[in-house]
């Protein structure tokens, strides 16, 4: 699937695209598919979301959301040596699959 | 220090709010992200991959007590709590929110702090030896020089917008402690038949294409000082490589004209401008020295009492010969085993400033190795201050040691990384400490980048580190034999890399093979340039 990321204008927070409007929890995200470019340029216009981009990703059995590249599931989830800081997630093995 | 005057306070107010306008365009949607863009970074502020950062600008990286506990107040209140020091003598904050920007940048102007030129293509923070005005080996304090070309780097405006970004640093000492040729200018002070005066290195970096600079000048008499270093600039805004910008840094420009002929065409250039007339009168660098005076240092005690053996080493460790025999220079590592190397919570930094201020004429300092300096603390004073550091988690004794690892936020925070450097440097100290080998290693210096950009100067560890992309999975190159100091060496790559795994086991291979072969008193760098990289090789590949 091909999801949206992008960060929040005022908070530079990390955010995903969940049909509607920009979520924290990467397990919103939904396949932008074949509207992905329309949806980047419209929200960026909007100035909703800064440097938003297309990523491929991939949703597990449980329903949970895992990009492809290693960058955008650090992205996801927050610096691995800053665990206290994570987003949270109800993915219990979120952790496993960052690295 | 040096305190701000009239003309300097005005002009950083005036850029806070300037900066506080352009935030409100941003956030009220009047201005697009790529009008915004290098306005922001013109303050220091990124976009990094989680949040956006700022980077706060430490000239020549010195401190008062008033700015670091300021430091740590902003780490406080518009951040998670902590900050990072980084290899540049600055400060970093990871979690900005952008409508918190501009308060930020007025707390600091409120303290004689700012992030102006903390990033862009232009002339970076100057940076100096951390020993500065403390160390017996220097000839003069090369803080004043350091503080001359700060002002006149300051919104230059022919030096804005250069083919690339640009580092200076200045030392006065044999000794180099600022990694002074790997910048893009190098300047050492130094005596020449009775004469201060200013010897000229140019084209260093680390980067993709790691290169040591050239001297081109052996000697500028300092009423020449600026006149010099603005010729240098010129002849690399008029010829450095605008249209790539892997090759737009100054290392190039001098790599591919030649140092001969760089130097030609800065001295004609030098020539030229010195009818111009635009040295600074030699009365502002004498209005500028006092600022930099000794503080009132006293006759005390030369020994401290070694009784209790963690204070000992402490003081072994992290203790450094000052230039008045009743004190030392301390330095207060940021790399307690297992801990992310330049990070130091509000708490922490607030604790070093009052700590300054107890101890240390009110002064601290930033190394570029990502620890603080106390610069002048009595040798009286050391158990107080150690039993305070300790109990502030401060008192980590492993200055240059394979502990005391450099490392760049990597993939845990930084967009352009490729794979993870914080992790890497945690399981290497964590692996020595647990083995108890750091003492007998000795001094030992290790440095991790998360990718080529070499924030880490892995190019200059004695063992250095570089994280890569390998088919989406991170892998590490293991280099040997760098070293950024006055024996400056690039380090060579041992063959193929490593997973984060691999390469922890290979850091410790190789100090095996030093182990085996070292002779009395060689350091690992010392057994490494005798022996030569086979036997390194040999042992991690067979």
């Amino acid at each position: 699937m091909k999801i949206l990321t992008g960060n929040d204008l005022k908070t530079g927070e990390v955010v995903w695209w969940d049909g509607n409007s920009w979520s924290r929890f990467v397990d919103d995200a939904v396949d932008a598919g074949e509207e992905a470019d329309i949806v980047i340029a419209r929200e960026e216009a909007a100035r909703r979301v800064n440097v938003p981009y297309a990523l491929d990703a991939a949703r597990d059995e449980q329903g949970h959301v895992r990009p492809a590249h290693i960058k955008d599931r650090v992205r996801a989830l927050g610096p691995t040596v800053r665990r206290d800081l994570a987003v949270p997630t109800a993915d219990k093995t979120g952790w496993d699959w960052v690295i | 220090m040096y305190k701000y005057d009239h003309y300097d306070q005005a002009m950083v107010d005036a850029r806070v709010e300037e900066f506080r306008d352009q935030a409100r365009r941003r956030l009220e949607g009047k201005l697009t992200e790529d009008q915004f863009k290098p306005l922001r970074l013109m303050n220091g502020l990124y976009l990094q991959l989680h949040a956006y950062m700022l980077r706060v600008a430490i000239p020549y990286g010195t401190l008062n007590s008033r700015q670091m506990t300021a430091l740590g107040d902003i780490a406080d209140k518009y951040d998670r709590g902590y900050g990072h020091f980084t290899t540049r003598q600055n400060i970093q904050y990871n979690w900005i929110k952008l409508e918190d920007a501009a308060d930020i940048l007025a707390d600091l102007a409120k303290v004689e702090m700012h992030a102006i030129q903390t990033s862009g293509n232009c002339i970076r923070n100057i940076s100096s030896d951390h020993f500065a005005g403390a160390t017996y080996d220097e000839l003069v304090d090369p803080r004043p020089y350091a503080e001359l070309l700060r002002q006149w780097s300051s919104f230059h405006p022919e030096f804005t917008y250069l083919p690339r970004k640009f580092k200076i640093a200045v030392i006065a000492a044999e000794k180099d402690r600022a990694a002074m040729r790997l910048h893009d200018i190098g300047i050492q002070i130094v005596e020449q038949n009775g004469e201060i005066g200013a010897r000229f290195f140019v084209g260093g970096g680390m980067g993709r294409t790691p290169m040591i600079a050239p001297m081109i000048r052996d000697f500028v008499p300092l009423d020449q000082l600026v006149t010099y270093a603005e010729a240098c600039l010129r002849v690399y805004n008029r010829y450095g490589r605008r249209d790539n910008k892997y090759k737009a840094r100054i290392k190039i420009l001098v790599h591919e004209l030649g140092a001969e002929e760089y130097t030609r065409q800065v001295e004609e250039e030098f020539a030229h401008l010195l009818g111009q007339g635009i040295e600074p009168p030699r009365d502002e660098l004498e209005r500028i020295k006092p600022f930099f005076a000794d503080p009132p240092f006293e006759d005390g005690p030369k020994m401290v009492d070694r009784s209790d053996p963690d204070f000992a080493l402490w003081v072994d460790r992290n203790t450094v010969r000052h230039k008045h025999n009743s004190y030392v220079s301390a330095v207060i590592s940021l790399k307690p085993v297992g801990g992310i190397p330049g990070d130091a919570t509000g708490e922490q930094i607030r604790t070093m400033a009052r700590l300054a201020k107890q101890y240390s004429f009110d002064e601290l300092r930033v190394m570029h190795t990502q620890n603080i300096v106390l610069p002048h603390v009595k040798i009286a004073d050391l158990h107080a201050l150690w039993t305070e550091l300790d109990a502030a988690d401060l008192g980590a004794p492993n200055l240059d040691t394979v502990e005391d690892i450099i490392a760049c936020p990597g993939l845990d925070y930084c967009a352009l990384a490729n794979a993870r450097s914080i992790t890497v440097a945690q399981r290497i100290s964590e692996n020595f400490a647990a083995k108890r080998r750091t003492e007998e290693l000795g001094e030992l210096k290790l440095k991790i980048s998360g990718c080529i950009n070499a924030c880490g100067h892995h190019h200059a560890g004695h063992i250095g580190i570089l994280g890569v992309d390998k088919k989406g999975k991170e892998n590490y190159q293991l280099s040997l034999g760098g070293s950024e100091a006055e024996d400056v060496s690039l380090a060579k790559i041992t063959g193929p890399g490593f997973d984060e795994d691999g390469v922890v086991q290979a850091v410790e291979t190789v100090t095996d093979v030093y182990l085996k072969h070292r002779e009395d008193g060689e350091r690992f760098l010392d057994t490494y340039r005798r022996i030569g990289m086979d036997p390194f090789k040999e042992a991690l590949y067979g």
